[in-house]
């Protein structure tokens, strides 16, 4: 059985054919060609699938995508400007060496964007709280850490220049 | 995954009636239990039908003294309702501590409790508040719930609406959470409510959350962390696994009572 969905994902509309047991994730991946988004685990607990639905970050391994039928969707291919220049918390990922191998980066990126989101000002100890659910095999954390709190600081920053 | 069909009804009563329509269909909440175990073949429903849409098992009010939160409702939407961190902070715990972020955005306090997970949050919460379960049909107090592993008294195709959390005078939720899973290796709720003592504990015992009623009665006579002390958990009928033995589980049972019972204030 098939059945199509109506999605803007990375502010471009777009209508597929799925399955109603078709994962986000997949969607993205095989339809979309958008394979920035990582499938890391079947486990639902490693993050690198994570990208945003509606403003919220979540897991697109464990989203059918019937679910979030005319949802907005971005993904890490959508955070950049359509010039190229990188998202901030991008650059600052790059800045502060915030990932080797990069396989968790995306989910990483899409998370810490979500937490500035919330919270604006985190201290160190709320990152690694909100990190819960993004697990990285490489860095020991302590660079994505840094890059979140350099890129929460730089944006502050940058607001307070404008006002 | 197996091939499944899907429907999104936009109300309760539709979603009990395709529900019940189905062949043997299962009614989809956050989905962070249920699409999980549908990804490992553990499950084989006919039918989705999925409970995103409905209006009716959203949000948060409140009922005379109490709080009445919608199945819908998710771990994030509790964590951080000022409704909820006025009337009983201690949700607000429970809530903000289950699973990490992308969990708590999509998971919701029905599944939670539809699925009565041996080591969930939440139904420590609902049998430490003395809560009620709302349903399609009827009422259900959480005493009469929670029957023991992934087991509970709703009956096939019976929908939780929503449930009813009576304000207690103070309660306070401890856990020690597996630092993998985040889920409670030990969780205690306790709660001073105006007909006595409550205390729950949850992750511990293989049957799931339950009473302990040692502790309540010990702390009816003297509300403080010390009264536990002359207290023995017995480590028979506790999960032994790799993240603890049973003696240990037993221990941290009363340890996270205690530190309950001090938050309580
Ligand atoms: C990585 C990870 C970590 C987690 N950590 C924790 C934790 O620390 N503590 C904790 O408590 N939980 C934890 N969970 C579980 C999480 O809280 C889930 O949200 C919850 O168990 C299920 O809620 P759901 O809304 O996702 O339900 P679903 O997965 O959609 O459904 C679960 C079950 O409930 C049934 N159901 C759902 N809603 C209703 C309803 N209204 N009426 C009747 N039946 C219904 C479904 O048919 C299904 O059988 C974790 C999950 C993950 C993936
Ligand atoms: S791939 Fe989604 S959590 Fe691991
Ligand atoms: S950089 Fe390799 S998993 Fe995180």
């Amino acid at each position: 059985m098939s059945t199509t969905v109506s999605l803007t994902v990375n502010g471009k509309p777009c209508t597929v054919e799925v399955e109603p047991r078709t994962l986000l994730s997949a969607l993205l991946r095989d339809k979309l060609g958008l394979t920035g988004t990582h499938v890391g685990c079947d486990t639902s607990q490693c993050g690198a699938c994570v990208v945003h639905v509606d403003g919220k970050s979540r897991k697109s391994c464990t989203t059918l995508a019937v679910q979030v039928d005319g949802a907005e969707v971005t993904t890490i291919e959508g955070l950049a400007a359509a010039d190229g220049t990188l998202h901030p918390m991008q650059e600052a990922f790059r800045e502060n060496h915030g990932l080797q191998c990069g396989f968790c980066t995306p989910g990483m990126v899409m998370s810490a964007v979500d937490l500035l989101h919330t919270n604006p000002s985190p201290t160190e100890a709320e990152v690694r709280e909100w990190l819960e659910g993004n697990i990285c095999r490489c860095t020991g954390y302590h660079n994505i850490v840094k890059a979140i709190l350099d890129c929460a600081a730089n944006l502050r920053g940058a607001q307070q220049a404008a006002e | 995954m197996y091939a499944v069909n899907y429907a999104k009804p936009a109300s309760v009563a539709d979603a009990v009636a395709a529900l019940s329509a189905a062949e043997d269909g299962k009614f989809l909440a956050g989905g962070m239990t249920l699409i999980p175990t549908l990804k490992q073949r553990l499950a084989a429903p006919s039918d989705l039908v999925d409970l995103g849409a409905i209006g009716e098992l959203q949000g948060i009010g409140t009922d005379g003294d109490a709080l009445v939160i919608g199945a819908m409702t998710t771990h994030a939407d509790v964590a951080r309702s000022p409704l909820v961190a006025s009337a009983i902070p201690a949700l607000v715990t429970v809530a903000g501590g289950i699973g990490d972020p992308q969990v708590r955005n999509v998971g919701t306090l029905g599944g939670s409790i539809a699925n009565n997970d041996p080591a969930a949050d939440y139904p420590g919460a609902l049998l430490g508040l003395g809560a009620e379960v709302r349903t399609n049909s009827r009422t259900i107090a959480a005493d009469d719930f929670f029957l023991g592993m992934f087991e509970t008294a709703l009956e096939d195709g019976e929908l939780i609406v929503s449930v009813r959390f009576p304000k207690p005078l103070a309660a306070a939720y401890a856990k020690f959470a597996n630092p993998a899973s985040r889920y409670s290796m030990a969780g205690v709720f306790v709660a001073r409510t105006a007909s006595g003592v409550r205390v729950a504990v949850t992750g511990a015992a293989a049957g799931g959350a339950h009473r302990m009623e040692t502790m309540e009665k010990a702390l009816q006579a003297d509300f403080s962390p010390a009264a536990l002390d002359p207290i023995t958990v017995n480590p028979n009928g506790l999960n032994s696994d790799l993240h603890g033995s049973a003696a240990y589980r037993a221990n941290l049972v009363k340890v996270m009572a205690k530190r309950a019972v001090a938050a309580c204030g």
